[in-house]
């Protein structure tokens, strides 16, 4: 009784959020809200890294393999199974991409990095469909697999450098183009310094100039992942392998084949994000060049609460604190006094809507934030590299009953069980 | 039934490593090497006993991993949080053995006691998730592996409790004192860390534990049916949590031989992915503590010999993916088995009942 009061209560909240957040006009509002907090708060520190036209282009490149991986996560875990492959198949796309774009320039480099990429998503497939065994040792396996498969053929074929083998020779860079009209637009306007426009115009410009082909090409696959899943008949399938494969089965739909599909994008995606690594972000396959990205990918799914959207969000969080990191490390503390003013306001919000947990949690985090600002002088470098792990756990931890994962994500399906 | 049970048991592992095998002559083949004088010289180089010893000091650490994921496993757990909490394990143990001065074996019951606590408080956070909010362990571990080497990184910073003796590059903790060390015992012109004796102990009181006491029946009976534990009276949900524990606790002890015996500090060097090769070794132990010392000792023996192939001209990372290529081909060898043995259970039952059917029809006919 208790427990149905409470959900019709969480039900109605939401409900709120939701008629809320459905005006554009509204939503104008929210991101005018928080651009304000960001332009006062760098007003009052100095840091005026955060909303710099650099960091949000350095943000975008950073993003860009996490979502990658985020989003080769989510087609797996939509289809049923779970991917911890992630990172090896990441591997197979920074080497593949590095080899065949040294050899015969990056677009062959791509191509060679999918097509490596979708047989590494296939193997995991016929391990983890076909066979059935676990998903995670199938995924660690191939982690283990494909970073030891890199350094071996490193040492085969690259020429060494210094009698170093681990870092390939250089790939040919891809063209870059900044959106005409657009981007000199906003510079104009981000170089007058005015308080808000100018650093929302920075932030525009950053994300609009020197553009990859390869990033334009692959953000494009997140309204492409949203539009399959929810739209096509494919997508639907997917789902439903997902969430209840008997069921599925029993109306006639191939879950072999759909997963076989599914995991199969899945390595691919991957991989591109290994290759956007080796020919975007550098120019050369170096080892332990994804560094966890794979790990963080499978992070963003949950913290996205498995939508493509979710999953860009994720990422582009975690590509943010990334990017602050290498740049400028006062920004860091000017993002956890901005994190706190926005704790305080969602503490307040929450409150008034009676929500007192979730007011109460908030408002513990704007005290913490309070504390730090005011006790720490830097924030340790190794914090900001754990921040994307750490927001996961928070996430799971707070918020683990909201999340809505695939009913059957990671759980042994046979063809004609109960 | 269970004459063949065990035929299977033992093909099985045997089987992949065979597969395993087949693939490296491949590779090697390709590479153009003699593989069967590669084998040669990685057995002759292997069991030199000087080379012994020191595998059999990788054994023990790669030992207690692998006890520590086979208790997970009899659980149905994953957990492959025990990077993390072996580094938590050995940087806490390091810090406190540093920090107290105790008689001498006091002072290292203190140190492994505080590794145990630190292994096993980190692993109650995923302990903790699991059970009250039905995070599934294999993800909170990972972050938890993340963050773990994130925080230790940040807690051997000089201002807190590292330091940087001269002339070396890797930040390291205090010394434990000579109080605080284990002996080693000389041999070949190695050292046998005595921890040694301890991993026994572990493995014998793991085996005593899962099949002599009550503790150990419910533990298995939770790992084998959650359902059917919980309703005849078993804590199934406690038994996860504190199975857990368990598991991050002698994880904590992977890296106490090489801290007490060795190095006598905790530094950046200290490997990681002991995680991944502790489940392997469970798998491939089968999650006895026998077969788990077998494993660990295949392992250590791998990696010790990895060298002799790059004086042939052959990269040494081929052994990375020969140990991934061990554990594919044995789940995937267990996996077939374990349909063989349902097929036939499968056809037993078919029979008995086909024959009780035929029975009943004839007696049905007797009585018309």
């Amino acid at each position: 009784m208790k427990s149905t009061s409470t959900k019709s209560k969480e039900n109605k909240f939401a409900m709120r959020t939701k008629v809320f957040f459905r005006s554009p006009a509204r939503i104008t509002l929210f991101i005018a809200g928080i651009f304000f907090i960001i332009s006062f708060v760098e007003l009052l520190t100095g840091a005026t890294d955060i909303s710099s036209p650099g960091t949000s282009g350095a943000t975008l490149r950073l993003a860009t393999p996490l979502l990658m991986a985020g989003l080769g996560g989510l087609w797996a875990e939509r289809a049923g199974v779970i991917n911890i492959g992630l990172e090896g198949m990441m591997i197979v796309g920074t080497w593949t991409a590095a080899w065949f774009g040294y050899l015969h320039g990056p677009y062959v480099g791509i191509l060679a990095a999918a097509v490596f990429g979708l047989a590494s998503g296939f193997f995991h497939a016929i391990l983890t469909v076909k066979i059935g065994i676990d998903q995670a040792v199938s995924g660690l396996a191939i982690n283990l697999i494909a970073a030891g498969a890199a350094r071996y053929l490193s040492g085969i074929f690259f020429p060494p450098v210094g009698g170093d083998r681990t870092v390939s020779p250089p790939v040919e860079s891809m063209p870059k183009f900044s959106i005409p009209f657009v981007a000199p637009f906003f510079k104009s306007i981000d170089e007058k310094e005015i308080f808000l426009i100018s650093n929302v115009s920075g932030l525009i410009y950053g994300v609009t100039t020197d553009l990859s082909v390869m990033t334009v090409a692959l953000l494009l696959l997140v309204p492409l992942t949203s539009w399959i899943l929810w739209r096509s008949k494919f997508g639907l399938r997917m789902r439903f392998c997902g969430e209840n494969p008997m069921a599925a089965e029993s109306l006639g739909i191939n879950v072999y084949r759909t997963r076989y599909i599914a995991i199969s994008i899945s390595g691919m995606f991957a991989s591109l994000g290994g290759a956007y690594l080796a020919i975007v972000a550098s120019s050369v396959y170096r080892e332990g060049q994804t560094g966890g990205r794979g790990f963080i990918g499978l992070a963003t799914v949950i913290f996205g609460n498995w939508r493509p959207s979710g999953v860009f969000a994720g990422s582009i969080l975690f590509g943010f604190t990334d990017a602050l990191r290498l740049r400028q490390s006062e920004s860091v503390m000017a993002l956890i006094m901005i994190v706190g003013i926005a704790s305080l306001l969602l503490a307040i919000f929450y409150s008034v809507s009676r929500n007192w947990k979730l007011g109460g949690t908030y408002f513990g985090m704007a005290l913490f934030a309070l504390w730090v600002n005011q006790r720490v002088e830097v924030i340790p470098q190794e914090f900001v590299t754990a921040f994307p792990y750490f927001a996961t756990l928070i996430v799971l931890t707070l918020l683990a009953q909201r999340l809505t994962p695939p009913a059957m994500v990671g759980l042994p399906f046979k063809r004609g069980s109960e | 039934m269970t004459k063949s049970r065990v035929f299977w048991a033992v093909v099985a592992p045997t089987a992949a490593i065979f597969t395993s095998l087949l693939f490296t002559y491949i590779i090697l083949k390709i590479r153009g090497v003699d593989p069967i004088e590669m084998f040669r010289l990685m057995i002759s180089y292997g069991f030199d006993p000087r080379n012994l010893v020191s595998e059999l000091n990788q054994t023990v650490a790669y030992y207690m991993a692998g006890v520590a994921a086979a208790i997970g496993f009899k659980m149905l757990l994953f957990n492959i949080g025990i990077d993390g909490q072996y580094r938590m394990g050995a940087f806490f143990g390091a810090v406190v053995g540093a920090a107290v001065s105790l008689p001498p074996i006091l002072h290292v019951l203190v140190i492994i006691l505080t590794a145990m606590l630190a292994g096993g408080a980190w692993a109650a956070i995923a302990g903790y998730l699991k059970v009250k909010r039905g995070v599934s362990e294999v993800i909170s571990n990972i972050m938890l592996n993340f963050i773990a080497a994130a925080l230790i990184a940040f807690l051997l910073s000089p201002s807190i409790f590292g330091i940087l003796p001269e002339g070396t590059q890797v930040l390291q903790t205090r010394s434990i004192p000579t109080s605080g060390r284990m002996p080693t015992i000389k041999a070949f012109d190695g050292e046998i860390y005595t921890f040694l004796f301890l991993a026994i102990f572990v493995g014998v009181a793991y085996w005593i534990m899962l099949n002599k006491t009550v503790f150990g029946f419910n533990l298995r009976a939770t790992g084998l049916s959650f359902r059917a534990a919980r309703s005849s009276g078993v804590n199934a949900p406690g038994m996860i949590f504190v199975t857990t524990v368990l598991s991050g606790a002698i994880a904590g002890l992977v890296g106490i031989g090489t801290l007490l015996s060795d190095t006598h500090n905790y530094s950046m060097a200290f490997p990681s992915g002991y995680a991944f090769t502790g489940l392997a070794l469970a798998l491939l132990g089968r999650n006895h503590p026998v077969g788990i010392f077998f494993a660990a000792f295949l392992w250590s023996f791998l990696e010790r010999t990895a060298p002799v192939l790059e004086f042939e001209g052959v990269p040494p990372e081929i052994i990375i993916v020969l140990q991934g290529t061990i554990v594919l081909s044995i789940v995937v060898a267990y996996e077939l088995v374990s349909r063989i043995n349902l097929r036939q259970q499968q056809r037993a039952v078919g029979s008995v009942s086909a024959e009780v059917i035929d029975k009943d029809s004839k007696s049905v006919k007797e009585t018309e």
